[in-house]
């Protein structure tokens, strides 16, 4: 290990003989550090770069049918035709940013107001919060599965559930206005108790002296949160938006399994991960499926920075 | 956590193209290994109960990958677009991939094989079927299933509301259907597929009945004519009037069926090749008192379409296709057939069809009622066109704009629009 993190100054002729003087060895050992990170770079080309390039050069043809067939450059067209479409582009770029919004919203008010419960040891504390982690654990799809069953307008145990208190049955995943809330409900069950391990482990780790100090001052409870746990807290928050916004953003599964292709009959949960899934897969249209992932690449990579940008901000 | 999975869905495909078009070869020619992918379906369930004999008597080892329709259809996507030869038999939808397939020659040319085989004996396939699994006079597949659409009915429901026979017409159906909900609360007067995608194969006959199509004779969209609006009126408000409450617009066989056979409705209409899972007990709560009749008719007179829905093919990036076609020759033979009819799923072979045997183990109203549609059906249920799915989306957007009760008129002068737009396109 040593000569690799202390770089040998003398003179290749000076150097001790290796073991084995063979050209090859020579040649590996001067570049020992290109071939140590190969493999990594090999993986990274392979399945993150050369996918995403070639997504890039399908988007400027106007491939379809099949990948196979001649295809012609037809430049930007895909881009300007993608960018006019109000008919199911926009509508899906803002389903998707509704979406991400109010379930990040509520995961993590939720999620915050969990983890303080959790916070202070309690009889019990490790079988509450075995329960609360449990929808993390499941997989989507059968999640999706399962709330499609509870939510069935017909024979789903949540109208029946209504039914006890007297509210009439309502549409949920079939009605055109309250499938897509009712997505974002499921969305909320099954990831808020990820930020609540996210805030968790924050909170864990904040030193007990600023709440102490707080206490003797006679803070109220709702001024050590606002005041002391909430800004000692905020990194750890940027972190639970950040991964959840971006895992977010490009939900599937849970949106799949319940509405299948196309979002719905008009589309009433066709997200852009959803549309450009319908393009390729219903439509077989890659130019253009490329292109709406391409376009979705960039937003996500926007909102990235933006959060990444405003996480620096905040821990200066 | 997902991450690295951005553009997961559709970038994967790209992948795996790359992976699986490097990866290709492994198998020689006449490999003892023959990969087969068929769909969950009851012919899938029957001919693997037979393939022990198959492998027996060939000396064949045959790996079996079964997936639900969407997912079959994506693995095609997937592996025939990297021209992967994993695949040797498909079992595949003429009228919903035939033209793609053929035209992107996934399919291999089986014409010579099937000439040169007598015992096989080609011909005896019904020439509607063969024409759906012909692309520019070659024959590309073997039909193995075909269906008619029929009306399945509650018995008892109809008994107990004073009807003694079950619709012959649209209009008796409607009125039926109003009668027998009234008289049953919590009980649907019809039901049927709802999803945009997936009603449109259903809805066909009622469009052919009302006397239109989806193209008319000279290859112009004709959703929107005076007959094709009546349609989408009728199968629409049907739903909407006389369908479950807080109806979904999402519906394909299994949810439709679902209500049916938790004895939630007292009309469906749908394929008749999915009868068993009406009349098995094990599976449906109303399995004693279903009945079948012919598709109920309306101005134009009974016209079900009366379709292949399956076939089987062969992967034209095989290396095992001698082996393939050995494969198809018996699983599509006489023999097979007769089995997989008596076992409930109707064929595509006259000469089984003229066989008293195969049918005698289904229900009497239903192998009537499939002669009937057999007569007078017309031989496809959805637009015949390359890029199906994409139409299918077009066409059946009038379809649940009725059933949530919008203008369907206006609706179906939209989809023309859109539909001739396609069809401009697609004959580009």
């Amino acid at each position: 290990m040593s000569t690799v993190t202390t770089p040998d100054t003398r003179s290749p002729e000076a150097r001790p003989a290796l073991p084995d003087g063979s050209a090859w060895s020579r040649w590996a050992n001067a570049h020992r550090k290109w071939l140590f990170a190969a493999p990594a770079m090999a993986f990274v080309a392979v399945l993150i770069v050369f996918p995403v390039a070639w997504t890039g050069y399908l988007s400027l043809t106007d491939a379809e049918g099949s990948v196979r067939a001649e295809s012609e450059f037809i430049g930007f067209q895909n881009y300007l035709d993608v960018l006019a479409d109000t008919d199911r582009f926009w509508p899906a770029v803002w389903r998707t940013v509704a979406f991400t919004g109010v379930v990040l919203l509520f995961e993590i008010v939720l999620g915050m107001a969990i983890a303080l419960l959790l916070w202070r040891p309690f009889r019990g504390e490790r079988w509450v919060r075995v329960a609360i982690l449990l929808p993390l654990v499941a997989t989507p799809v059968a999640v999706g599965m399962m709330w499609r069953l509870i939510f069935d307008p017909n024979i789903g145990m949540a109208n029946q559930v209504l039914s006890w208190v007297g509210i009439g049955p309502q549409p949920w995943l079939s009605g055109q206005h309250s499938a897509l809330p009712t997505t974002m409900f499921i969305d909320v069950w099954q990831w808020t108790p990820m930020v609540v391990l996210i805030l968790l482990a924050g909170l864990t780790s904040l030193s007990d002296e600023p709440q102490e100090a707080a206490l003797i001052d006679g803070a109220s409870t709702w001024q050590r949160f606002r005041h002391v746990t909430l800004p000692l807290l905020m990194p750890t928050v940027v972190v639970a938006i950040l991964l959840r916004g971006i895992d977010a953003l490009k939900t599937f599964d849970i949106l799949y399994a319940t509405k299948g292709r196309g979002g719905g009959s008009f589309h009433e949960v066709e997200t852009l991960n959803v549309y450009a899934y319908g393009l390729s897969f219903d439509y077989n249209d890659y130019g253009v499926s490329s292109t709406v992932l391409i376009i979705f690449f960039l937003i996500i990579i926007g909102v990235m920075w933006a959060l990444t940008y405003r996480k620096k901000g905040l821990q200066r | 956590m997902r991450r690295r999975s951005i553009l997961g869905t559709s970038l994967a495909v790209v992948v795996a193209m790359g992976v699986a078009a490097c990866g290709g070869g492994d198998s020689g020619e006449g490999s003892d290994t023959l990969r087969i992918t068929l769909v969950n379906h009851v012919w899938t369930e029957n001919l693997k109960k037979a393939l022990p004999e198959f492998e027996k008597q060939s000396g064949l080892k045959v790996e079996v990958t079964q997936l639900g329709e969407d997912q079959l259809s994506d693995q095609y996507n997937v592996k025939l677009n990297a021209g992967s030869s994993d695949i040797d038999v498909m079992m595949y939808r003429p009228l919903q991939e035939g033209k793609l397939f053929a035209k992107n020659k996934y399919l291999a040319d089986l014409t010579d094989r099937t000439k040169s085989d007598s015992a096989f004996e080609f011909g005896d396939f019904q020439p509607g079927p063969v024409q759906a699994t012909t692309y520019e006079d070659k024959v590309v597949g073997v039909p193995i299933i075909t269906e008619q659409e029929v009306l399945y009915y509650r018995k008892d429901l109809l008994e107990k509301s004073g009807f003694t026979a079950p619709p012959k017409t649209l209009d008796e159906l409607k009125a039926q259907a109003a009668k027998v909900e009234a008289d049953n609360p919590g009980v649907a007067g019809f039901v049927a597929r709802t999803g945009k995608a997936a009603a449109v194969t259903q809805f066909s006959s009622f469009l052919y009945s009302f006397g239109g199509d989806f193209v008319d004779a000279g290859g112009k969209a004709s959703v929107d004519t005076e007959q094709a609006k009546q349609a989408y009126a009728y199968y629409g408000g049907m739903l909407k009037d006389h369908g479950p409450e807080n109806i979904s617009t999402d519906m394909s066989w299994s949810e439709a069926m679902a209500i049916f056979t938790q004895g939630k409705a007292a009309f469906y209409t749908e394929a008749n090749s999915l009868y068993k899972n009406a009349t098995d007990p094990a599976k449906s709560k109303v399995a004693d008192t279903v009945g079948f009749a012919a598709f109920p008719a309306g101005p134009a007179g009974s016209k079900p379409y009366n379709i292949p829905s399956w076939a089987l093919g062969v992967n034209d990036a095989s290396e095992n296709k001698d082996n393939a076609w050995k494969f198809i020759q018996w699983a599509a033979g006489k023999e097979q057939s007769l089995v997989q009819q008596k076992a409930g799923v109707p064929g595509a072979r006259a000469s089984v069809w003229a066989n008293p045997e195969a049918t005698s183990t289904y229900p009497k109203d239903l192998a009537e009622a499939t002669t009937v549609s057999t007569a007078n059906g017309v031989g496809h249920d959805r637009p015949l066109v390359v890029k199906v799915a994409e139409a299918r989306e077009i066409v059946g957007q009038p379809i649940v704009d009725a059933i949530t009760g919008k203008d369907s008129a206006a609706s179906a002068d939209a989809a023309n629009e859109a539909f001739q737009k396609f069809l401009d396109d697609e004959a580009k």
